[in-house]
C-alpha cells in the first residue's frame, strides 16, 4: 500500500499545470526527434538536457522522460514510412513495417506501433512500479559471462530471418560481425581494422552508418530501378474509422504484444542490453510462436507489434539499472544519468531511499507520458500518411538529404556519410544477387557486446568456455540459446527424412 | 542565363559578407565566438568526462557566459585518438575545444603514429582533478590493505580487478599495485567507470580503483567500500580510507579533467575561453560538484598549465615503460 | 545475372581476404590464460566470409543457386542509367557539402534531381529546393544545435547565429 500512496503522490506532482505541458511539448518533440533517420532518443536528451535548468529537478526529469518516450514512438515512424530505423531499437520494426506501408498499409502499421507501443510502456512501467528493487537485483547478478550468454539467445533468435541462400546469409552474418570490429579492441587497447590510417574509423562502424546506407540509400537505388522511377507507394487512406477499425484491430496482435512487452522489459533492464537486443528478440520469437512464419519479412502486423511493444517496454526497463544502481542501461539512460547528477541528484541504491519525492513522481510521468505519446502519435499519423502521397521523384531526393544529415548528425564526421554511401550502393548491387542484408545489420549491433563480454569472461576464467555453461544463470540461458540454434537443423533433418522415406 | 544566374549569387553573397562584417565590427574591441562553439569530449556519452562537460556546458548556459552555445561533440574513438587527431586538424580554429582526460597523455605516448604533439595544444583550463581509490565489497572482510594484499596474494592470479580501458589509468594502478606488494592481480578491461563499478557491486570481480564519482552510489548504500586512497592525503569524504602514502609507498595519482584548445588558437580566443572557463570552475555549481564527487585542485592555465601538462606527460612515458606498453 | 553472380563472389573474396591480412596486425592466435586475440575475431569472422564466397563460386559453377541460373540480365541499360545518374549526382552532392556546405548543395541536388530527373514544374521544384535548407537550419542549428558543414560559405551563417542564437 506503501507503494500506491507514494505513487498518488508523484501523480499529484506530475499533474501540475507545467508538468503537463512539459510533458507534452516533450512528446511532441521527440516524436518529431525520432522520426528523423539518424536522430533518436539519446540525441533528443542530450541536445535538451542545458535547457531543463530552467525548471525545478522533477519537472526537468519529466521533460526528459517524455522527449525519450516520443522518441521511441518516433523511431517507428521513419522505420515504416521511409524504411528506414531511425535508431537501432527500430530495426526489426522495419521487417514488417515496410513491406505493410508499400503494400498501403502504412496507417495500420503506424497505428499497430503505436497501440503496441502504449500496452509495451504501460506493462513495464506496471512492473517497474512493483517490483523495482528486486528486479535490481537480476540486474546485478548479471556479469560478463551472462551477457555473453544473452547475445547468444539473440543471435539464436534471429537464426531463422536470413534468405533461403545459405552461403549468402552467413556471409551477411559475418561481415555484419567483422565490420562491427573496426575501431578500438578494448581488451587489449589497440586499434584494430583501421582502413587506409582514415580517423573516421577509430569510433567504429556505426550501426546507424550502414542502416541508413542500406535501408535508405540502397532501398531507394532499388525502387528507382525495379519501377522504372515513376512510382508513388501504394497510398493509404485515412479516416477516423479506419483508425478506430486499426486499434481494434490489435486485439489479433494481443498475444506478440504481451510477449514483446515482457521480453522487452527483461531484457531492458539488464545493464548494457537496452532496448534493440530487446526488440530483436521478441521480433524473433514472434515470428517462431506464429503460425504463419513465412508471411514475416512480407508485411506481418505481428511483426510489428512484437518489436514496438518491446522496445518500449526496455526503454522503461532500462530506467531501472540507472535509477536504483546508477549503472546506465542504454546510451539514452546514460545521459539521463549524466542529467541528475547536474542536478545535484545521485543515482544508485540510495535514490529511492534519499529522493522519494523524484523517484516517483518519474514513475508517474512515465505513466502519463505514455498516454499523451499515444494520443499525440495518433493524432499526426494522418500527416504523416500523407506524405506517402507525395510523388516519388519528390520523396525519393528528399530522403536522400535526410540521410545524408542523418548520417552527419550523430557522429559529426563526413567520413560516415561518405561510408553510408559506400554501403548503400555496394548494398544495394548484393541485395540483386540475393544477398540478405536484415542479418548484416542485426551482426554489426549485436557483436561488440558479444565480442567484449566473451573475451572479458575468458580472461576472468583464465581461456576455459566452462565459465559460460557452470554459472547458474549463464549456463541455462546458453542451453536454451543452442537449442533454438539446433532447431531449424533439427526441423530440416527431420524434413528431408520424412522426403526421403 | 547561368550567367546571370552567377551574378546574382555573387552579389547575394556579397551582399550578405558586408552585412556579416558589420555585425561582427561591433564586436572587434572584445573577441567572442562568431558561431557555436565544438565542445569536443574525448570519451563516449554517459562516461565521467562526458558528464563533467555536460555540467560545463550547462553551467555556462545558465549564466550565460559565452553568447553562443557549446555544442558537445563525443569522439570516444581508439582511447581520444579520434578527437586528437580532429583537434590537431582544426590547426587556427577559434570556435573547436575540447574537454581531455589523462588519455590525453598516454595515447599519443601509445599511438607515436598519430604524431600529435600535445604541447601544441592552446592551454585553456585544469579544472579539476579526480581522485583514484582502492575499493572492494563490503561482504569480503576486507578492511585494510594488510587484509587486501594477504587475500590478493592467496587467490594469485584468479584476483581480478575491473578495470576502465587497456593501458589506462586503472591498469597503471594495478600494476602499482602487484609492483609494490608483490601480487599477481588480473586486470580485466570494461568500457566505463559504472560498468566497472557494478561489476564490484555484484561480485564479478574483487576489487576496483574507481574514482569516487563512480562508486559513490554503491558506497552511500553500503555495498562497496574504500580501503586506501591514492591521494596526498586523505579524502574528507573518506576519511577511514588512508593514503599510500601513510602506508609507506610514496605514489599519488590523478585523472586531470582540462580544456584545450586547437593548436595555433588566435591569443584572443584563448584568452575568451580562458575567461570562460574561469567563471565556470568559480561558480557555485561547479564547486559543489568538486566537494560532491571529491575533486581537487584549482584553476591552472597558460604556462603553468603548459609545464603541468610537461611533467604529467613524463610520468606517464615512466609508467608505459614499467609495464611495457611503449 | 551469372557473370555478375561470379564476379561479386570474387569482388567479395578479395575483401575478405584483404579483411583477414588487415585484421593480422594484431595478435591472431590464442592466447594462453587470456582467450582469443585483439586481431582473432576478425579474422576468423573474414576467413568466414571467404569460405562463404567459395561455396558461392561452387554452387555457381554447379549452377545450384537461382542466381547462377537465372538468363535475365543484372542491370537492363536504361535502368542502369537511371540509377548510376543519381548515384553519382548523390555523390557529388556530398562531395560538394565540403566545399559550399550542406545549405547550398542540397538545394542544387534537390533542383537537379526534382527539374531534370523528375521533370516537375520550376515552381514546385523551386519551393522545395528552397524550403528544405530552411527548415533544417532551424530544425537542427536553431532548435538542436547540431552544427551541419558549411565549407567555405562558413562567414554567411554568423549573422544569423547572431539574430537567431
Amino acid at each position: 500500500m506503501e507503494t500506491l500512496d507514494l505513487l498518488s503522490q508523484g501523480f499529484g506532482l506530475v499533474l501540475q499545470p507545467l508538468n503537463i505541458a512539459l510533458i507534452i511539448g516533450g512528446c511532441a518533440l521527440g516524436l518529431f526527434i525520432g522520426a528523423m533517420p539518424g536522430l533518436g532518443s539519446v540525441n533528443g536528451v542530450a541536445i535538451l538536457l542545458p535547457m531543463t535548468f530552467l525548471v525545478p529537478p522533477a519537472g526537468a526529469i519529466i521533460f526528459l522522460a517524455a522527449i525519450y518516450y516520443g522518441a521511441m514512438y518516433g523511431g517507428a515512424i521513419s522505420s515504416i514510412m521511409l524504411g528506414i530505423p531511425g535508431a537501432s531499437t527500430a530495426v526489426a520494426t522495419t521487417f514488417d513495417g515496410r513491406p505493410m506501408a508499400l503494400k498501403g498499409e502504412a496507417d495500420r502499421a503506424l497505428i499497430t506501433a503505436a497501440g503496441a507501443s502504449f500496452i509495451g510502456g504501460t506493462i513495464s512501467v506496471i512492473l517497474f512500479t512493483l517490483f523495482a528493487p528486486p528486479l535490481a537485483e537480476v540486474a546485478l547478478a548479471f556479469g560478463t559471462a551472462e551477457e555473453f550468454a544473452l547475445m547468444m539467445l539473440a543471435f539464436a533468435t534471429f537464426v531463422g530471418l536470413g534468405g533461403d541462400d545459405i552461403p549468402k546469409t552467413f556471409f551477411s552474418i559475418f561481415i555484419g560481425l567483422a565490420l562491427s570490429a573496426v575501431g578500438l579492441d578494448i581488451i587489449s587497447g589497440e586499434p584494430r581494422l583501421i582502413f587506409g590510417d582514415l580517423p573516421g574509423f577509430f569510433h567504429g562502424i556505426n550501426f546507424l552508418v550502414l542502416a541508413i546506407g542500406i535501408y535508405g540509400i540502397g532501398e531507394i537505388l532499388w525502387t528507382i530501378e525495379s519501377s522504372g522511377g515513376k512510382v508513388t507507394i501504394s497510398q493509404a487512406n485515412i479516416t477516423v474509422r479506419r483508425i478506430m477499425d486499426n486499434l481494434r484491430g490489435l486485439a489479433s496482435s494481443a498475444k506478440a504484444i504481451i510477449m514483446g512487452s515482457f521480453l522487452g522489459y527483461f531484457v531492458g533492464i539488464l545493464p548494457a542490453a537496452g532496448a534493440t537486443p530487446g526488440s530483436i528478440m521478441a521480433y524473433g520469437v514472434a515470428k517462431t510462436i506464429s503460425k504463419d512464419p513465412d508471411s514475416f519479412g512480407k508485411g506481418n502486423v505481428d511483426g510489428v507489434a512484437a518489436p514496438e511493444a518491446a522496445n518500449n517496454a526496455a526503454s522503461t526497463g532500462s530506467m531501472l539499472p540507472m535509477l536504483t544502481l546508477g549503472i546506465p542501461g542504454s546510451p539514452t539512460t546514460a545521459i539521463l544519468l549524466g542529467g541528475m547528477v547536474i542536478w545535484g541528484l545521485e543515482p544508485g541504491p540510495m535514490l529511492f531511499v534519499d529522493h522519494q519525492d523524484f523517484v516517483w513522481a518519474l514513475i508517474a510521468s512515465l505513466y502519463v507520458a505514455n498516454v499523451f505519446a499515444l494520443l499525440i502519435n495518433l493524432l499526426f499519423i494522418p500527416g504523416f500518411v500523407s506524405v506517402l502521397r507525395m510523388p516519388f521523384t519528390i520523396l525519393a531526393p528528399i530522403i536522400f538529404v535526410l540521410c545524408v544529415i542523418g548520417g552527419y548528425a550523430p557522429t559529426q564526421s563526413m567520413h560516415d556519410v561518405w561510408l553510408m554511401l559506400v554501403f548503400g550502393v555496394v548494398g544495394y548491387l548484393m541485395r540483386k544477387l540475393d544477398y540478405p542484408m536484415a542479418p548484416a545489420v542485426l551482426a554489426i549491433v549485436l557483436g561488440p557486446l558479444a565480442e567484449t563480454s566473451m573475451r572479458q569472461s575468458l580472461l576472468i576464467s583464465d581461456g576455459s568456455f566452462m565459465i559460460f555453461f557452470s554459472r547458474p544463470i549463464s549456463g541455462p540461458i546458453m542451453l536454451v540459446a543452442i537449442a533454438l540454434f539446433l532447431l531449424p537443423l533439427i526441423k530440416r533433418l527431420r524434413e528431408r527424412g520424412g522426403r526421403t522415406t | 542565363m547561368i550567367r546571370s544566374l552567377y551574378i546574382f549569387r555573387a552579389s547575394i553573397i556579397a551582399l550578405l559578407a558586408t552585412l556579416a562584417v558589420c555585425l561582427s565590427g561591433v564586436a572587434l574591441a572584445d573577441w567572442a565566438p562568431k558561431k557555436p562553439v565544438d565542445f569536443i569530449i574525448m570519451a563516449g556519452k554517459g562516461g565521467g568526462a562526458d558528464k563533467m562537460a555536460r555540467l560545463m556546458q550547462s553551467v555556462i548556459e545558465q549564466h550565460g557566459f559565452s553568447s553562443k552555445p557549446f555544442v558537445p561533440i563525443n569522439k570516444p574513438g581508439g582511447s581520444g585518438a579520434e578527437a586528437l587527431v580532429h583537434l590537431k586538424q582544426k590547426q587556427g580554429d577559434d570556435h573547436t575545444i575540447m574537454v581531455t582526460l589523462n588519455s590525453f597523455y598516454t595515447t599519443p605516448l601509445r599511438q607515436p603514429g598519430l604524431d600529435v604533439d600535445i604541447s601544441t595544444f592552446a592551454p585553456i583550463g585544469r579544472m579539476a582533478e579526480d581522485t583514484f581509490l582502492l575499493w572492494v565489497h563490503s561482504e569480503s572482510g576486507i578492511n585494510n590493505v594488510d587484509d587486501f594484499v594477504a587475500a590478493a596474494k592467496a587467490a594469485g592470479n584468479d584476483w581480478v580487478m575491473a578495470g576502465t580501458g587497456s593501458g589506462q589509468e586503472d591498469q597503471l594502478l594495478t600494476t602499482f599495485l602487484n609492483k609494490a606488494y608483490g601480487l599477481d592481480i588480473k586486470y580485466v578491461p570494461f568500457k566505463g567507470g559504472g560498468a566497472v563499478a557494478k561489476q564490484l557491486a555484484g561480485k564479478h570481480c574483487n576489487s576496483t580503483v574507481n574514482n569516487p564519482s563512480e562508486q559513490l552510489g554503491f558506497y552511500e548504500a553500503g555495498t562497496t567500500k574504500a580501503i586506501a586512497a591514492f591521494t596526498p592525503e586523505r579524502l574528507p569524504l573518506f576519511p577511514d580510507a588512508p593514503t599510500f602514502r601513510e602506508l609507506g609507498q610514496d605514489y599519488v595519482y590523478f585523472m586531470q579533467r582540462s580544456v584545450v584548445g586547437a593548436p595555433g588558437m588566435s591569443a584572443e580566443a584563448e584568452a575568451y575561453y580562458r575567461n570562460v572557463f574561469a567563471q565556470v570552475y568559480a561558480s557555485d555549481e561547479w564547486q559543489a560538484y568538486m566537494q560532491k564527487k571529491s575533486l581537487r585542485g584549482g584553476f591552472l592555465t597558460g604556462g603553468a598549465l603548459k609545464s603541468y601538462w610537461a611533467a604529467e606527460k613524463a610520468i606517464h612515458e615512466q609508467m608505459l615503460k614499467d609495464i611495457g606498453e611503449i | 545475372m551469372r557473370r555478375a553472380e561470379l564476379i561479386m563472389a570474387l569482388v567479395l573474396a578479395v575483401f575478405s581476404a584483404y579483411l583477414m591480412w588487415k585484421s593480422a596486425e594484431l595478435p591472431i592466435g590464442w592466447i594462453p590464460g587470456k582467450g582469443p586475440g585483439g586481431g582473432a575475431f576478425p579474422f576468423w569472422l573474414a576467413a568466414g566470409m571467404f569460405g562463404c564466397c567459395v561455396w558461392i563460386v561452387v554452387r555457381w559453377i554447379r549452377r545450384s543457386s537461382p542466381v547462377s541460373n537465372s538468363t535475365e540480365r543484372y542491370m537492363k541499360a536504361d535502368m542502369r542509367r537511371i540509377v548510376i545518374v543519381v548515384a553519382c549526382s548523390l555523390a557529388a552532392m556530398i562531395g560538394s557539402i565540403h566545399i559550399i556546405g550542406v545549405y547550398f548543395s542540397v538545394p542544387l541536388f534537390l533542383l537537379f534531381y526534382m527539374r531534370f530527373l523528375g521533370a516537375h514544374r520550376w515552381s514546385t521544384s523551386l519551393s522545395i529546393g528552397l524550403l528544405t535548407p530552411v527548415v533544417t537550419f532551424f530544425f537542427f542549428e536553431i532548435a538542436l544545435h547540431i552544427t551541419l558543414p558549411k565549407g567555405y560559405t562558413e562567414p554567411l551563417f554568423y549573422p544569423l547565429y547572431d539574430w537567431f542564437m
